[in-house]
């Protein structure tokens, strides 16, 4: 996982924030979100506050505001259903240009949309500051099993192999002249999903005997333990204690 | 269907976050079982990491695959059901569990706070349902490859609108804002069911794409290949077994019924804690509407469990959880009853020469 595979959502930088272990960075959007989601919503003020936190961290990490406003857009599934709520939720109705909208659906769609993109630009953030590999490195870190960790590390690594033999697949099957137009053309496509499971399935057992050739007995060796120092820790903590004071205003304001 | 974060309360997201880890912890267990290779050589300790992560690379990539439907809409497949039939429910538990955090982190699609209901409703809930239904189906059927397709297809059917349901259970006992939740449950399962038959149909196809060409490598599948036999002289003779692969060592169902039993009870009884005791949407609304007073009592309303509350224990709350917990009790004792008459017969009906399915 060298500086070559990279994911796409990572942006290579040398700013404070990337250069913080990743195991700090978890953490910190962890609490992060967790106290954005305690929040009550009627203090509009607040979300407003952790808006120019996350603004503020992005700007120090030197990510541009069209990049981040791009991978926002994951979340219009749900955009969708907090659009109809202020329809369908019982309660008083208001008057909003002459449609008529229930006060407890506004609220409850401001709820999920203010959450929701905060705790979104807080992952995003986090994905395009931090590589993939100390991502990783960064969970075990913090305790997860060492067994699911490997697990999500070959997921990513192979990825995009698996990925790429799909896309070849496809190519194959439209330079003979398939065009997938409806459910009468669902056989075909799922006798390559069958064929990739099977080709998914035996590179997985070609690894592992690869792997064990090499003398893998189940557990990977960590090369180079990161460890935070206390200054690291106080720097990524900055961001979810703000936020945490700025919660404690909402509930007592 | 990936919940973001502020969907759902904080109690009811820990609680699912702790059934998320959970499931996860057993099925990394059970997982190094269902992968592990030779029972000889110690349970796979050291071939799970790559087949799952494999596995969870195949079902990230096809949730990419594009399925058209009509007039330029496609769908995609879910992944659950069909990981669960393909590679067993723990290594498909572990598999989608590992693709939603990675989501989550990667790809933000689902919040963080928000990771214990996902991997609850689409890992376990998805995976659960469908190998539970399949396995019975199977089971049931004649031992034919057509029967492994056709449950499937039944299993898939099914587990989409059941996490839907499961989804919309979670969002009655902790979503932030009331919404009538009788018309969100007739929404969500009615779309659902629309994708469910998608689903169905894509891996019930897959599933008969895989088992015609490595039968060996479709987990639901296994134990369906007939013996060995020789023609010698014109007739048929049994092979000696000697080289066949020993059979992967049965285990006792009884911690994995143990297992799902604990779940329940604990979800029964723990969570239904935090439901609230408030009526719910449907019930508020037909009191305001003065709707209810002509509804008349349920013939079952003075029986100890009526409105999910055992009587004479005032606590609301307690009572509830302890509702859910006899409910539970009953549930499963009622079952496991049906489920032991049905097998008694069966075996009694295949006497002792089990039928050998044409394969």
């Amino acid at each position: 996982m060298g500086a070559g595979h990279a994911h796409k959502l990572y942006r290579h930088g040398h700013s404070p924030v990337h250069r913080l272990p990743a195991h700090c960075k978890l953490l910190a959007v962890l609490g992060f979100v967790l106290v954005v989601v305690s929040t009550p919503r009627e203090a509009v003020w607040a979300f407003g506050l952790y808006a120019v936190l996350l603004g503020t961290v992005a700007a120090v990490a030197r990510i541009p505001a069209g990049f981040l406003l791009k991978r926002l857009l994951i979340e219009i599934p749900f955009v969708a259903f907090a659009l109809l709520m202020p329809f369908v939720v019982p309660g008083e109705q208001t008057e909003v240009l002459g449609i008529s909208l229930s006060v407890p659906g506004l609220w409850g769609a401001w709820n999920i949309l203010a959450k929701g993109t905060l705790g979104v630009a807080a992952s995003v953030i986090l994905a395009s500051t931090t590589e993939l590999r100390s991502l990783l490195l960064g969970l075990q870190r913090l305790r997860l099993p060492s067994l699911l960790v490997q697990i999500a590390s070959f997921m990513i690594r192979y990825g995009d192999v698996i990925a790429d033999e799909m896309r070849r697949m496809s190519i194959a099957r439209r330079s003979r002249g398939f065009e997938a137009r409806g459910v009468r053309h669902w056989g075909v496509l799922a006798k390559s999903a069958g064929a990739l499971f099977i080709r998914s399935y035996e590179r997985g057992e070609r690894v592992h005997l690869a792997m064990v050739s090499r003398g893998y007995t189940g557990t990977m060796p960590v090369l180079h333990d990161v460890r935070a120092t206390r200054a690291q820790w106080s720097y990524a903590a900055a961001l979810p204690v703000t936020a945490l004071a700025v919660c404690l205003l909402g509930w007592t304001l | 269907m990936h919940v973001p974060d502020g969907f759902i309360n904080t109690p009811v997201s820990v609680a699912a976050g702790v059934v998320a880890a959970g499931a996860v912890a057993v099925s990394l267990r059970g997982a190094r079982r269902e992968l592990g290779g030779s029972p000889a050589e110690l349970p796979g300790a050291d071939r799970t990491a790559p087949l799952a992560g494999l596995v969870a690379a195949f079902v990230f990539a096809v949730q990419m695959l594009n399925f058209p439907v009509a007039a330029g809409t496609s769908g995609h497949l879910l992944g659950g059901a069909l990981a669960a039939i393909l590679v067993g429910p723990f290594t498909g538990v572990l598999c989608i569990a590992v693709v939603l955090l990675m989501q989550g982190i990667l790809f933000a699609d689902g919040g963080l706070t928000a990771l214990g209901v996902n991997i609850t409703v689409m890992g376990v809930v998805t995976v659960l349902v469908a190998y539970g239904l399949f396995r019975g189906l199977v089971k049931i059927l004649p031992r034919t490859r057509r029967s492994v397709t056709a449950a499937s297809f039944v299993a898939a059917l099914v587990s989409v609108p059941a996490a839907a349901a499961a989804f919309t259970l979670l969002y009655e006992v902790g979503g932030l804002t009331e919404v009538p939740i009788g018309s969100v449950l007739t929404a969500m399962v009615g779309v659902h069911v629309l994708i469910g038959i998608g689903e169905a149909v894509i891996t019930m196809l897959t599933v008969g794409a895989v088992i015609a060409v490595r039968p060996d490598l479709v987990y639901g599948a296994r134990g369906l290949s007939a013996p060995l036999k020789l023609r010698v002289g014109g007739e048929l003779v049994d092979a000696p077994a000697a080289a066949g692969p020993a059979p992967a060592a049965a285990r006792s169902p009884r911690r994995l019924w143990l297992g799902g039993l604990v779940t329940s009870l604990v979800l029964a009884g723990f969570v239904s804690f935090y439901a609230s005791a408030d009526p719910d949407g449907l019930e508020k609304v037909a009191a305001d509407n003065g709707i209810d007073r002509t509804v008349e009592e349920h013939a079952a309303a003075d029986s100890p469990l009526a409105d999910y509350g055992v009587k004479d224990v005032s606590d609301a709350r307690l009572s509830g959880g302890l509702a859910g917990v006899i409910g539970v009790g009953a549930t499963v004792a009622l079952g496991s009853g049906v489920f032991y008459v049905v097998r008694r017969r069966r075996s009694e009906d295949a006497g002792p020469e089990s039928v050998q399915g044409s394969v």
